[in-house]
């Protein structure tokens, strides 16, 4: 199949050392066809926007399992505002309980996604998030 | 073996989810029955005795049951001071220390990498009054103790014992247990903090100074547990842990211990997932492994220092946030393969551990359950009531060969340390886990309430939800403060240039310059600091 997705950044904020979600997923983007970049563990929001900017990528994946999801994500989105890139697709995957579902997607964040769901499913939705303002493609 | 598993077909009528999978999740082809023939052990040992695959007691638990030990710390020292008298009172006989990622990682909550986690996966100690809040009214020379620290282990263990002498507890005293197992930090936990080798020289510091100053405690707990988490199967959970053994083992003997004193001291800690005889057989066929190891390569002599003593935990990513009162019976059937395995500690997961910090009530089925098999179910009436069995015989010896197949590879590829180093073990745990992935996503391994017997709509009842109190990251802080403030300014900066100075000396033990700086209430983002500035800090090699 031939994905919208060209680059994407997958990224560990804060402390959480958890990184099995994160590699699983990179690893399947990266067979499906797309251009990984992966930062390893331990990444301030700062560093995850600029590295995102300066990769020019198009999405960028927060695998988060502290419970910290929230304020993780908000400072990274923060961060990519910042930088002139608010157009940029941010993701996020980890332990979500529903109940932060709402706030996440207020907060900008395109698309959640838990270990609950197939590899396959979340591969196209990112994909799909990121085709859809140019479908037909 | 292969004409029994060839016979075996699903029945036809049969759904995917009805057909029993004919091999083991760490992929032994097990035949349809094992007969008299099949089975080793025909003139297996007796408990108690080299190698130990029986146990490493004679009288398995009836000298002594397990010991039931609960994960639990949250948030503020008060609070998880609460929670252990709350635990104590109801009957458990270890506590065990959750502490929050900043701790682990070595930054104080003041520091700009610690925001938005003080307090949210374990307890915040950043300083010596930390700890003597987190144990105010416990005695430590009564209860064993068990910190999950790695990076930081070599400080926590010296604020532990600076905790002791403070209660007027003698160090000879204490019980109880510090993971510090760094090499699996690298592998799979993440909380590493210095290079490899520097990290192997403070667990051979703590492991030393334990030794003299200690010598009921455990200064180490090679961990499996993490590994398997992430992905890897029961083979190589055992396998990866005791490559790591053996290398803590050399770094050991290369700094000058005794490796029939120091081994005595070595224990071991794992993840019992749900398949149920590999989980017990893994057990068996560690337990034999790892005393001929030492017997054999080492020239160990001395026979505790042969016995492989670990500890459990149930549930983990066994745990599914779907349906999760399954998970109560998941618990209950990997608790009875760890008595059946000989485990001696014991933790069980709550049933919403999957999603969340556990709630009084589900904590407290938790430890029931640990009591209701010790006390109820009188599988621990006998010694092994599994042993002779020709199946569990047979999956032992099976579990044995893959176990030493995956210790050479390892070996292979020059030890743990190096393949570690070259990020070659993390490649291997992160492809593990996309294969595991990938067999729930296509169905090959069932989870029940997951890809089967799935009802929509249930999978974000989470019931209950336990929430950390939001003010507490900023009270943390100005205790913080006030620590600052109150210490004695001098003490701190003699206690941390003396720590530097002993750091630039290859065979310094560390550890007396640790007590000595807690007592000074230095903190432990500033003898993290003081050890980054000459060792730096790990740099994770990215293969996937």
């Amino acid at each position: 199949m031939s994905l919208n997705l060209k680059r994407i950044l997958i990224a560990k904020p804060g402390l959480d050392g958890h990184d099995v979600g994160a590699k699983v997923i990179a690893m399947a983007l990266r067979d499906a066809g797309a251009e990984v970049i992966y930062t390893g563990l331990r990444k301030a929001p700062e560093a995850i926007a600029r590295i995102a900017v300066e990769e020019d990528v198009d999405a960028v994946g927060l695998s988060i399992l502290s419970g910290n999801h929230k304020e993780l994500a908000i400072d990274t989105i923060r961060c990519l505002v910042e930088l002139g890139a608010d157009d940029m697709a941010v993701f996020v995957g980890g332990t979500i309980p529903a109940q932060d579902l709402f706030d996440l997607k207020q907060a900008g964040v395109r698309d959640v996604f838990t270990a609950a769901m197939t590899i396959d499913d979340v591969v196209a939705a990112i994909d799909q998030a990121i085709g859809a303002p140019e479908s037909g493609q | 073996m292969t004409d029994a598993a060839a016979t075996t077909k699903p029945r036809e009528t049969a759904s995917d989810c009805e057909r029993v999978s004919t091999a083991t999740p760490s992929g032994i082809e097990v035949p349809e029955v094992v007969t008299a023939g099949m089975a080793g052990g025909a003139d297996l040992e007796g408990p108690g005795q080299y190698p130990f695959t029986r146990g490493i007691f004679a009288n398995g638990y009836r000298g002594r049951l397990w010991t039931f030990r609960q994960y639990s710390g949250f948030g503020s020292a008060e609070e998880t001071n609460e929670r252990y008298r709350f635990l104590l009172e109801r009957g458990q006989t270890g506590l065990s220390v959750a502490l929050d990622l900043p701790t682990q990682c070595g930054y104080d909550p003041d520091d700009p990498m610690a925001r938005a986690e003080v307090g949210k996966v374990g307890v915040s100690l950043s300083n010596l009054a930390e700890m003597e809040v987190l144990f105010d009214g416990i005695d430590l020379g009564e209860i064993s103790t068990s910190f999950t620290i790695n990076g930081t282990a070599a400080i926590i263990y010296a604020m532990y014992l600076a905790t002791a002498d403070k209660q007027g507890v003698a160090r000879d005293k204490l019980t109880g247990t510090i993971q510090n197992d760094i090499l699996k930090e690298y592998v799979a936990r993440g909380t590493w903090i210095f290079p490899v080798r520097p990290s192997m020289r403070l667990i051979a510091d703590s492991v030393l100074y334990s030794n003299d100053e200690t010598p009921r405690f455990n200064p180490i707990s090679i961990a499996g547990a993490h590994v398997r988490d992430a992905g890897v199967t029961a083979a190589a959970e055992i396998a990866y842990t005791l490559a790591n053994g053996l290398a803590y083992v050399d770094e050991l003997l290369r700094r000058g211990g005794d490796i029939n004193r120091f081994a005595r001291r070595l224990s071991f800690f794992f993840y019992v997932h749900m398949d149920f005889f590999e989980e017990v057989c893994k057990f068996r066929a560690a337990r034999r492994i790892w005393a001929k190891l030492l017997k054999e390569r080492y020239g160990v002599t001395d026979e505790k220092a042969l016995m492989f003593r670990f500890g459990v935990v149930c549930g983990g990513s066994s745990l599914t946030a779907a349906q999760p009162y399954n998970n109560i019976v998941r618990v209950g059937i990997e608790n009875m393969a760890a008595v059946l395995g000989g485990a001696q500690s014991i933790f069980t997961c709550a049933y919403d551990e999957a999603f969340q910090i556990p709630t009084e009530a589900s904590a407290e089925i938790a430890l029931r359950t640990q009591q209701i098999i010790a006390h109820e179910s009188g599988i621990a009436r006998t010694v092994d009531p599994l042993g002779g069995s020709y199946y569990v015989e047979w999956l032992t010896d099976s579990m044995e060969d893959e176990i030493m197949r995956i210790i050479g590879e390892i070996e292979d590829m020059g030890g743990a340390v190096r393949a570690i180093e070259e990020g070659r073990i993390q490649q291997m745990t992160a492809e593990a886990a996309c294969r595991r992935k990938q067999a729930q996503d296509r169905g090959e391994t069932v989870v029940v309430g997951v890809n089967a017997f799935h009802n929509p709509g249930e999978d974000q009842d989470f019931g209950e939800v336990f929430r950390l109190d939001p003010a507490l990251s900023r009270t943390v802080l100005e205790k913080l403060e006030a620590v600052k403030e109150q210490r004695d300014g001098k003490a701190v900066a003699k206690g941390l240039d003396r720590l530097e100075k002993a750091a630039a000396k290859e065979d310094e033990n560390l550890l007396p310059y640790f007590v000595e700086c807690c007592h000074a209430y230095a903190t432990v983002g500033e003898m993290v600091a003081t050890l980054k500035g000459r060792w730096g800090e790990f740099e994770e090699p990215i293969r996937l």
